[in-house]
């Protein structure tokens, strides 16, 4: 227990909280009755006058009552009144016209009061600031070193020339390693300002290529203003290496959110690649293909409300499915009557495209539907003060990834994906070895069309899932693939990611819209020079 | 004048926007004063990896009717892609005449150069009257303020006449050309390269599905054409070859594999192994 | 006189050609008279409406010709051509913006509206010219025709055809739309051009501009028709109709297909934008809508019901298709998209060459039976 009394001695005297402010072995006549538990000292409060509760504040602090930190952040948000009748001090959540009000130890509930019936313990703006540095002390003491890392973080912040004293007493007690981290970093921060510029420049060499915002600036303001011409220079030098590296992750940044876009695209792109690249069908309906994979994943959600977790495991193959079968009844009903006229079946499929439009919008609604990310997919893995990458980017450009080689390797060494080639390449001659050409570009719909609903699900993680869903990705999905050149999954893949990084290049300097402009620019200029794409299949009579 | 057109040349080479460029008609230029009228030498094209032509030389004479045969395969489709403009080689040169550098050009220049060509699936402009078909390919402006306001003269109808005389077609001038018989139609493409005045005919198995009586009648044509130009047809009828070649060359994995008269090419031992050998086999 | 005869040379052997005009004619003549001659109480009358309603249409109509132009005749599926239409509505939008003068809502005499609440100080130069009647209609074609030609130019050399074509100028109008979404472009952003007051002088509300307004469009169409069927019926049509049907036979015999294709593109695009130009005094507004994928797709189906490669077919199916369109949305709003799509699918899988074709079979038919 030695530490808790030196650091948070520590704290207090250096932070200048209160003359009247003593240690564990501080005598005990300085504060009202020198009581003992916490639960006196918190009843205290509704009589105390307004300047004696800092002082009330700090003896709670110094309390080792594990419950004294609760009450603390409560304090500084605001939640504790007393109440007028019996004097007692509770917990108040304001709901509409009422308190909802709980003892502020326990936590008991205690009903609704009106208004009138709680006065709050005031809390004013200094003392606001006192509590969180002893929020923070206590912080200092806990067991988990993430609480301690975070605590040390803010008193850094905070105040960097009285912590140097707080911050070597602490360093001589930490074990742990990030949090001695930090405190060595603490330490060279108030150092940077110290008188002596040898103690500067030591600190600038241990700081040097932090990414930390608050060092970041401290060492600017060194760098702009240090009367020392040596130490200044090797601030600039130190700034400049770690813009360098900020900039170089923001390009690593830059460059994830560019594979996330291509993976959307490929996924988006994928089910087209297999309609219209190897089949040569133009289906207009495929962005609706994907809208339904949505709204599938919609439907599991509302169906299992229990387990968002794993709702989308379900959602992949129920979404592969609903698609397919809309896929397979729309080449069965459709297109198979239409082989051979392609300007004929972007009508056709283009009417099917309003029909499901309309349908959502009738069965569901035309607003958006919620669709909810599982905990898993929420959030971003931190790796460092200035790049993160979000889960659920992360996870659908792996599964993208998962989704392509799979397709690569059921198109390769299954007997579906032979015939599905072989019809691709010589219709009347696979029939004539007896692949039974109808039957398989049934299913070869079915696949890209499953693959859209595949991307629906992956989507709905994204982006609002509404009517208009499809209409937004159907351009680009016929951009990846004329890019990356008709009827060569390779030529999709790389062409999504081209379009993906490219784009998100080009977004920070040209704005969203024109970025996109650009891109479908780009795209109309590259294919005059290329207009069989990225990967041209070449061969004799390829254009008859 | 050679050198002067060789100038021009080497700008046709370098400019990409044919829209803009004025009307040339590169007929003027053309030198056949070597006697040879198309030079085709090291030509190699390759669809990944498989070389379609290897190291092609190929020349045809001023006038001459050359047959052409070789298995599937062998290079003779895509050797007419390169003379005609719709493929381009990775390497070597192709010049009709002297002058006249075939890889600079785009289709329509080299059709106005005088190369016709005939496909294999006989192609013709089926919504139209035989009559038409001929007024539209005949040799006349082909830009677009000319279509605008053409009206037919009296000299190009006879020209129609004449040309509607040889290939046999005039009773049937007003028919529409989708609805000949196949033979008819083979002729009338025939017809439609002949109005255009070529130098040179390129061929794509005239006979292929035709009777007894029209193969005959389309091997009289073919031959009453040489002399006054060039002709080269590929075929793969081996009876109609003989009937109708003075030279025959034999395509084989993209380069020449022999050249002679038919006689000579039966007896060429390289050409017994690979080619005649396999065509007993597959046919 | 010669005018005359070159009306019946042009219309020889198109029935449905002179049907047409003959309608057409009547509407010019109709439409104008019952609306403004006779009483609001008499069942006869034409309501205001009405007129323009049907002006809207006949709008619609030039612009499914220019499309028929394009796709029916020369094989060019443009799934932008609703590009071009806005480019020519804006062009009158932003004549008849500057028209509004200082009658405008912050009154400022140079600047319309949005630019004063935009902070504009200054005209952009783009805008220059346009109080002038003459230029902004010169430019309400001549803008589309440009872009058509660079387009058409770039796509045809680099043999872009078919499929590929269309969704690339899908993409093309999709951009657009983007581009003038935006705020900065000068166009009114989201909003468009609106608010308009006059044209050449007369109050766009009122009755008789409306009428002269609808038999002015009636006689464009009217003029545009015997100028697409003559060029058809040219050399140059015969030669467009071959590339549609045999590219490579043309190209082989020597023609410049890309020249050709062009040439026909452009002009399409430049009828596409008068019809927008004259579109836009009867709707009152241009925005960034009218260059949505969709719109494009719509003309396509309006050509498709009528039946491509005969232009009557085209002016058929645009007037129909919108009279449902307008009757349907009134009705059944949900209905209109399901039967939308479903005319798509029906036109295609039963109907290949529209009503007109339709008809023209049945007739066959009919005459053999007999």
């Amino acid at each position: 227990m030695q530490r808790v009394v030196l650091i948070l001695s520590a704290v207090l005297v250096l932070f200048g909280l209160s003359g009247t402010l003593s240690t564990v072995d501080a005598q005990p006549e300085d504060i009202l009755q020198a009581p003992s538990s916490l639960e006196e000292i918190v009843q205290s409060l509704a009589t105390a006058r307004r300047n004696e509760i800092p002082a009330l504040v700090e003896n709670i602090a110094e309390l080792e009552d594990l419950r004294r930190r609760a009450f603390l952040e409560s304090m500084l948000e605001g939640q504790i009144y007393f109440t007028r009748e019996e004097q007692r001090v509770v917990r108040a959540v304001r709901i509409e016209d009422q308190f909802q009000i709980s003892d502020s130890l326990t936590g008991e509930e205690l009903g609704l009061v009106g208004t009138r019936a709680v006065g709050r313990v005031s809390v004013n703006n200094s003392l606001r600031r006192n509590l969180r540095l002893l929020i923070a002390g206590i912080d200092l003491e806990d067991e988990e070193p993430g609480i301690r890392l975070s605590a040390v973080e803010y008193l850094v912040s905070q105040a960097a020339t009285e912590s140097r004293e707080l911050l070597l007493q602490l360093r001589s007690v930490e074990s742990d390693d990030s949090v001695s981290l930090a405190i060595e970093e603490g330490l060279a921060l108030v150092d940077l300002s110290s008188e002596d510029p040898l103690l500067r420049s030591a600190a600038l060499d241990q700081l040097s290529g932090n990414l930390n915002n608050t060092i970041r600036n401290a060492i600017r303001q060194v760098a702009e203003g240090d009367p020392d011409p040596d130490v200044q220079a090797k601030a600039e030098d130190a700034l400049s290496s770690i813009q360098n590296k900020v900039e170089l992750y923001g390009y690593v940044q830059t460059l994830f959110f560019g594979l996330s876009l291509g993976s959307v695209l490929l996924l988006a792109a994928i089910g087209l690649a297999i309609t219209f690249g190897v089949m040569g069908v133009i289906n207009l309906a495929h962005g609706e293909l994907i809208m339904l994979g949505a709204y599938t994943t919609y439907v599991v959600q509302q169906t299992f409300p229990n387990s968002i977790e794993v709702s989308l495991l379900i959602a992949v193959p129920a979404a592969f499915i609903v698609s397919g079968l809309f896929g397979i009844a729309i080449e069965r009903g459709i297109i198979r009557f239409l082989y051979g006229r392609p300007l004929e079946t972007l009508l056709a499929t283009f009417g099917i495209s309003l029909i499901l439009q309309q349908l959502v919008r009738t069965v569901f609604s035309p607003q958006n539907r919620p669709v909810s990310n599982p905990d898993w997919m929420s959030g971003q893995w931190q790796l460092n003060e200035v790049l993160a990458f979000n889960y659920n980017r992360l996870y659908i450009l792996i599964f993208c990834i998962i989704v392509f080689a799979l397709l690569s390797l059921l198109l390769k060494k299954t007997r579906l994906g032979i015939e599905v080639r072989a019809v691709a390449q010589n219709r009347a001659m696979a029939k004539a070895i007896g692949v039974r050409s109808g039957w398989v570009d049934a299913l070869t719909f079915g696949l890209g069309s499953g693959l859209a609903g595949i991307a629906g699900v992956a989507l709905s993680q994204l982006t609002n899932v509404g009517p208009n869903l499809g209409q937004a990705y159907i351009v680009d999905s016929f951009m990846v693939v004329v890019f990356g050149g008709v009827g060569n999954l390779w030529g999709t893949f790389y062409g999504s990611f081209i379009l993906g990084i490219t784009n998100k290049i080009m977004e920070p300097w040209a704005g969203a819209v024109i970025a996109k402009i650009l891109i479908l620019v780009f795209i109309i200029l590259f294919i005059q020079k290329q207009p069989k794409g990225l990967f041209p299949q070449k061969g004799r009579g390829m254009e008859e | 004048m050679s050198r002067f057109s060789k100038m021009f040349e080497g700008w046709r080479g370098e400019r990409q926007w044919s829209a803009f460029s004025p009307e040339i008609n590169s007929r003027e230029f053309i030198d056949l004063s070597h006697g040879t009228l198309l030079y085709l030498e090291n030509i190699t094209v390759s669809f990944d990896g498989f070389k379609a032509l290897d190291k092609l030389d190929l020349y045809i004479d001023k006038g001459e009717l050359r047959c052409i045969i070789g298995a599937n395969g062998a290079g003779k489709t895509t050797m007419m892609d390169v003379v005609t403009g719709k493929l381009r080689p990775d390497s070597g040169t192709a010049f009709l005449g002297q002058t006249v550098n075939l890889l600079n050009m785009s289709e329509s220049e080299i059709s106005e150069v005088g190369i016709g060509r005939k496909f294999q699936k006989p192609t013709v402009l089926e919504n139209f009257s035989v009559f038409d078909n001929l007024e539209l390919s005949l040799h006349a402006d082909r830009s677009v303020k000319a279509a605008l306001f053409a009206r037919l003269t009296g000299e190009q109808r006879d020209r129609i006449e004449e040309v509607l005389e040889i290939i046999g077609l005039k009773t049937e001038r007003e028919r529409i050309a989708g609805n000949l018989s196949h033979g008819q139609k083979q002729w009338l493409e025939i017809g439609i390269l002949l109005i255009q005045d070529p130098y040179l005919l390129l061929v794509d198995e005239p006979v292929a599905g035709m009777t007894v009586q029209e193969t005959e009648r389309t091997a009289e044509l073919l031959t009453s054409l040489a002399g006054e130009r060039s002709v080269v047809v590929v075929e793969h009828d081996m009876e109609f070859v003989r009937s109708i070649a003075n030279i025959v060359t034999v395509l084989h994995q993209g380069s020449v594999l022999a050249e002679g008269t038919m006689n000579e090419i039966q007896e060429d031992p390289k050409v017994k192994e690979v080619y005649l050998g396999s065509t007993e086999s597959s046919s | 006189m010669q005018s005359k005869s070159f009306i019946i040379e042009t219309l020889q052997g198109d029935t449905g050609g002179r049907i047409l005009i003959a309608v057409l004619l009547a509407s010019c003549l109709i439409f104008p008279v019952f609306n403004l001659f006779v009483p609001e109480s008499s069942v006869f009358h034409i309501s205001t409406y009405l007129v323009t309603l049907f002006g809207k249409y006949l709008c619609f109509a030039l612009l499914a010709l220019a499309l028929d132009l394009a796709w029916g005749y020369c094989g060019i599926l443009s799934l932008g051509h609703g590009a071009f239409f806005a480019l020519g509505g804006y062009g009158m939008g932003m004549y008849l913006m500057r028209q509004i003068g200082d009658r405008g809502v912050y009154g400022d005499p140079l600047l319309p509206d949005f630019m004063v609440f935009l902070n504009w100080t200054e005209l952009p130069w783009y805008w220059n010219g346009f109080n002038n009647f003459g230029f902004a209609m010169l430019m309400a074609a001549f803008v589309p025709g440009l872009l058509a030609f660079v387009f058409g130019w770039l796509a045809f050399r680099s043999r872009v055809t078919g499929v590929y074509l269309s969704i690339i100028l899908q993409a093309l109008t999709y951009a657009l739309m983007l581009a003038f979404f935006r705020n900065e472009m000068g166009f009114g952003g989201n909003n468009g051009l609106t608010d308009f007051k006059d044209i050449v002088g007369f109050n766009l509300q009122s009755d008789v501009t409306r009428a002269v307004l609808f038999v002015i469009t009636g006689l464009i169409l009217i003029f545009v028709y015997l100028f697409c069927r003559h060029i058809v019926k040219s050399k140059f049509g015969r030669v467009v109709v071959s590339i549609r049907d045999a590219e490579s036979r043309m190209r082989f015999i020597g023609y410049k297909v890309e020249n050709y294709k062009t040439s026909v593109f452009v002009l399409s695009a430049l009828i596409a934008g008068i019809a927008g130009a004259l579109y836009v005094p009867f709707v009152g507004i241009i925005n960034p809508g009218e260059f949505a994928p969709l719109n494009s797709i719509e003309i396509v189906i309006w050509v498709a019901i009528g039946g491509r490669s005969t232009l009557y077919g085209a002016v058929l199916g645009a007037i129909l298709v919108n009279y449902a369109k307008t009757r349907f949305t009134a009705v059944l709003p949900e209905v209109w998209l399901f039967a939308l799509g479903g005319l798509f699918i029906f036109v295609t899988l039963f109907l290949p060459k529209g009503l007109v074709g339709f008809f023209s079979d049945v007739k066959e038919k009919m005459r053999k039976k007999a």
